[in-house]
């Protein structure tokens, strides 16, 4: 029997939007499911060089964010507030056993989920081939339709 | 309570969360040969869906599963 495959489109590159792209695409390939992640937009900050540990959350926006105390919108755009939120939300993902977003992109390439980027928001953003880590692809939207058009699961995150 | 089930290989993957348990189950699972028990234990509360779900997915089989004071433990035997 073939396996099944899934594909995800990654669009953002805050930190909390980063994992679940990457602990679905993991976990998939642990259970026999050929997957593709196709990074485009905000979603290439996650496959930049050196990046994938300085991905940041902003309290901005997000009335979910848990704070120690609730915090006035006005307050949560002052300068500092996002390094904080972000420092925060690591160290809960720390104290719970979490994986790291660099830890769960190695173990994505070593599972062997395919990795693509896509070449038109990197022209539009500046971004350079060499600026991407290595064993990713790069390609277009009909790169992923390809992959998508012969899979049971395809998201949009 | 502890079971007379005899496993050739360990896995320690208390206090790790979701998908770790998971990843390193597999990779575990990989390295035994047909037939053989490894022993997991998780902390995760949600590990007890997920293998079961991962098993099923991989045509491995759970041979028992045991929970007591917060800890999971597996007994799963190489069947694909």
């Amino acid at each position: 029997m073939a396996n099944k495959k899934m594909t995800i489109i990654a669009s953002k590159g805050s930190l909390d939007m980063a994992y679940p792209p990457l602990i679905l695409a993991t976990t998939a390939a642990s259970m026999d499911v050929d997957t593709t992640i196709f990074f485009t937009f905000y979603g290439l900050e996650i496959i930049k060089k050196g990046n994938a540990d300085k991905l940041k959350v902003s309290p901005l926006g997000n009335p979910a964010m848990p704070m120690p105390v609730p915090i006035p919108t006005l307050i949560a755009s002052l300068p500092g507030m996002e390094t904080m939120a972000t420092a925060m939300m690591k160290q809960m993902f720390n104290k719970h056993g979490v994986a790291s977003i660099g830890q769960l992109l190695e173990l994505a390439k070593e599972a062997g989920v395919k990795l693509i980027a896509c070449q038109m928001t990197m022209d539009v953003m500046g971004v350079k081939q060499s600026d991407i880590i290595d064993g990713v692809q790069f390609g277009g939207a009909a790169t992923w339709l390809d992959e998508a058009a012969d899979s049971q699961i395809n998201l949009f995150i | 309570m502890s079971a007379d089930i005899k496993f050739d290989q360990f896995l320690d993957a208390k206090g790790m969360s979701c998908p770790l348990p998971i990843l390193k189950t597999k990779k575990a699972v990989e390295a035994l040969s047909k037939d053989q028990v490894l022993k997991v234990e998780s902390t995760d509360a949600g590990s007890k869906n997920d293998m079961a779900s991962w098993a099923k997915r991989t045509g491995n089989e759970i041979v028992k599963v045991e929970e007591g004071s917060g800890t999971f433990t597996f007994y799963i035997k190489k069947t694909a």
